[in-house]
């Protein structure tokens, strides 16, 4: 097993360098703004441009500002200095991380709540009235995208802008250390928001697991063992039946944490991924570098943890 | 069968299922009885409704489009009349049930021990500690060495035979006055196929309890029954006790199950005759005697009289359900018996031959 572990994370390693490398060469081939002109300012000419240029390590050869940037990685998990603002990439990354670490697991705690057990009790009286609202409720927020669902929200129920002011509206976001009060309501919508389609498609999910573990042959030993139909459901179906979900909620937890893009940016909240689409409207490429990293890590990470998380909710599976 | 009071008494019991494709009767109006001690074999093919019949007996078959009606009389109460909860208290306390496949049949992500455990504290107010002792205790009463740290194996770390030792424990647990075990020995090895009936037996010396077994092999219930129940289409087609059925089978489906297994007794070249054709629907089923067309010996009226069970002359114990003559029956076996296939036999009795 711990072979097995750091084999993984030995390969993860290789596919970040590899991240890394192909989010260069694309931010160089792509035409993007030169950053050196836009730092430049209002004083364009041709040898401020290339003082910047030199200045910023732009004007070496691609290779050569490869190897300094995984240099700096490596040697003092230095991700460089922003173009824009030239603040750390660092700092800026890990003070916006609680708001996206907020928002996703917060999220991911709505989405699962809510998704099990519309899914579970869709489950056990299928093609009932209930089942058949939820399914359809569940299908509309499948469908539903993010950004749509989340002004919608806004308009409904914001405390400025809404018909019915119930919640805290876009740019509310207060740090959980500052004021959890506030940090909790704040988050209500967004959490909302970020959890309706996922949390219907867990829904979906958990209830044709589940019924298909309760047509199996241990449910019925379960059944003549006399436990109560509660114990049953729980203990025998749904135990089985949460295996597939446990596996993608490692995986979605890790996708959105390096790209809840929509969500803070309807919402306003300072996380990763408003940092990012702020970096790209302003070619800040060390930012988006440093971000895209982070979302492969996380992704690369929960990977991992899935697989690690699998052998231990599934006895039969063992690796070597 | 005998004055004083069976364990079980199924009274005219019928099971339908409504499906899409129309109504699935698979049980439909048996009536059969098991002793204290005894042990009853319920033999058909599958889709003969044994499993049905014996799963409704627990209640496991109640839900959506299913109706059910007849008398299930354990010890007196009917069972078909409780409500879900009485059953539960009854089922794994006082009637318990071995499946088929044991590997299928065990929760693949709880450890034996524990599945154990959870079968005795379903039915007993008693502590973790001492639910695992008992656990403990029945792995070794079915015959798993170092029952102990065997308990702490999830069922794939077991081989198959162990597997249905571990599930006839765990219906054991709460010592159950009968005990069903449908098809226990069909997902096993021949060899250990003997070793678990051979636990059934011992196992029911010791504790005393009756015993329904269900399967498609006369083998098995040669060596346990004490009494044989003949299975076609969701009715009983003969019933008797097992010295009788073997000794004198009056039922043609009885015969082709008998001549279609080997017997090592038997002359080497004699041929194994199977019965032709498949299982009929449960939903349209055929008209008259639902056996008429695999019949060998169908005579054209069979086609329009649904026979009905009734004593064979002399042996009032033995019941079957043919529109043949009673004499024609042990005539048409003598000849099968002595090697003859199914149409010299007719031609010897002199009857015409089946519409085919």
């Amino acid at each position: 097993m711990t072979r097995y572990i750091i084999r993984r994370l030995l390969w993860g390693l290789l596919l970040l360098v590899l991240v890394s490398a192909l989010t260069f060469v694309i931010f160089r081939i792509l035409p993007t703004a030169d950053p050196a002109k836009l730092r430049a300012g209002r004083l364009q000419n041709p040898k401020i441009i290339a003082e910047i240029r030199h200045d910023l390590g732009l004007d070496k050869p691609l290779l050569t500002q490869f190897w300094l940037y995984m240099k700096g990685i490596f040697l003092h998990f230095d991700l460089g200095f922003s173009y824009y603002s030239g603040a750390s990439v660092k700092s800026l990354i890990f003070n916006r991380l609680p708001a996206t670490l907020s928002l996703v697991f917060g999220g991911a705690v709505v989405w699962l709540v809510a998704g099990l057990t519309v899914g579970i009790v869709s489950a056990l009286r299928p093609r009932s009235r209930l089942d058949r609202a939820s399914m359809g409720t569940a299908l509309v927020l499948v469908s539903a995208p993010e950004y749509w669902l989340g002004l919608i929200s806004l308009y409904l129920f914001a405390s400025d802008i809404g018909r019915l002011r119930v919640f805290p509206g876009a740019g509310s976001y207060v740090g959980l250390s500052s004021d959890p009060g506030k940090w909790l309501t704040s988050l209500i919508l967004p959490w909302l928001v970020v959890a309706a389609g996922t949390a219907a498609i867990y829904a979906r999910l958990i209830r044709s697991s589940l019924i298909e573990t309760m047509g199996e042959d241990y449910i019925r030993t379960a059944r003549a063992k006399g436990l109560t139909e509660r114990r049953v459901v729980l203990r025998h179906g749904v135990r089985s039946a949460i295996n597939p979900i446990m596996t993608i909620l490692g995986l979605d937890i890790g996708v959105l944490l390096g790209s809840a893009v929509l969500v803070e940016t309807v919402f306003d909240i300072p996380g990763i991924g408003r940092l990012n689409y702020d970096a790209i409207t302003h070619s800040d490429f060390p930012i988006v570098q440093g971000t895209v990293l982070l979302a492969s890590l996380f992704i690369i990470v929960a990977n991992i943890v899935v697989d690690i998380a699998y052998a231990y909710l599934d006895p039969r599976v063992r690796y070597s | 069968m005998s004055a004083i009071e069976p364990l079980l008494r199924v009274e005219d019991l019928r099971v339908e299922f409504a499906t899409e494709d129309g109504i699935v009767r698979a049980v439909d109006g048996i009536t059969y009885e098991v002793g204290r001690g005894r042990t009853l074999g319920i033999v058909g093919e599958s889709g003969s409704g044994k499993t049905v019949a014996s799963m409704t007996t627990l209640g496991l078959t109640r839900g959506q489009g299913v109706r059910i009606s007849g008398r299930i009389l354990f010890e007196g109460r009917d069972l078909a009349a409780l409500s879900e909860g009485e059953l539960r208290a009854i089922r794994g306390n006082e009637i318990a049930m071995v499946f088929q496949d044991p590997l299928s049949a065990l929760h693949p992500f709880y450890k034996v021990g524990v599945q154990l455990i959870e079968a005795v504290r379903a039915h007993k107010q008693v502590s973790r500690v001492k639910a695992r002792e008992r656990a403990v205790e029945l792995l070794g009463l079915v015959g798993i060495p170092d029952p102990a740290r065997r308990a702490e194996d999830y069922p794939h770390e077991f081989s198959g035979g162990m597997r249905q030792r571990a599930m006839i424990a765990m219906a054991l647990a709460n010592d159950p006055k009968l005990l069903i075990a449908d098809e226990p020995t069909t997902a096993l090895d021949v060899t250990v196929q003997a070793q678990i009936l051979a636990l059934m037996e011992r196992l029911q010396r010791e504790l005393g309890m009756s015993i329904v077994i269900i399967t498609h092999d006369l083998g098995v219930v040669a060596e346990m029954a004490d009494d044989i129940a003949v299975m076609y289409a969701g009715r009983i087609v003969e019933t008797a006790s097992a010295e009788l059925v073997f000794a004198g089978p009056e039922h043609p489906y009885t015969w082709g199950l008998l001549k279609s297994i080997p017997t090592l007794g038997g002359p080497r070249e004699e041929d194994l005759v199977p019965i032709p054709g498949t299982p009929p629907s449960l939903i349209n089923r055929p008209s008259g005697c639902h056996f008429h067309p695999r019949c060998p010996y169908a005579q054209p009226d069979h086609a329009r009289i649904d026979p009905e069970l009734h004593p064979v002359p002399d042996a009032p114990t033995h019941h079957v359900a043919c529109l043949l003559e009673a004499d024609v029956r042990r005539r048409l076996w003598a000849e099968l018996r002595a090697g003859r296939m199914p149409d010299e036999a007719l031609a010897e009795v002199g009857l015409p031959g089946a519409p085919s």
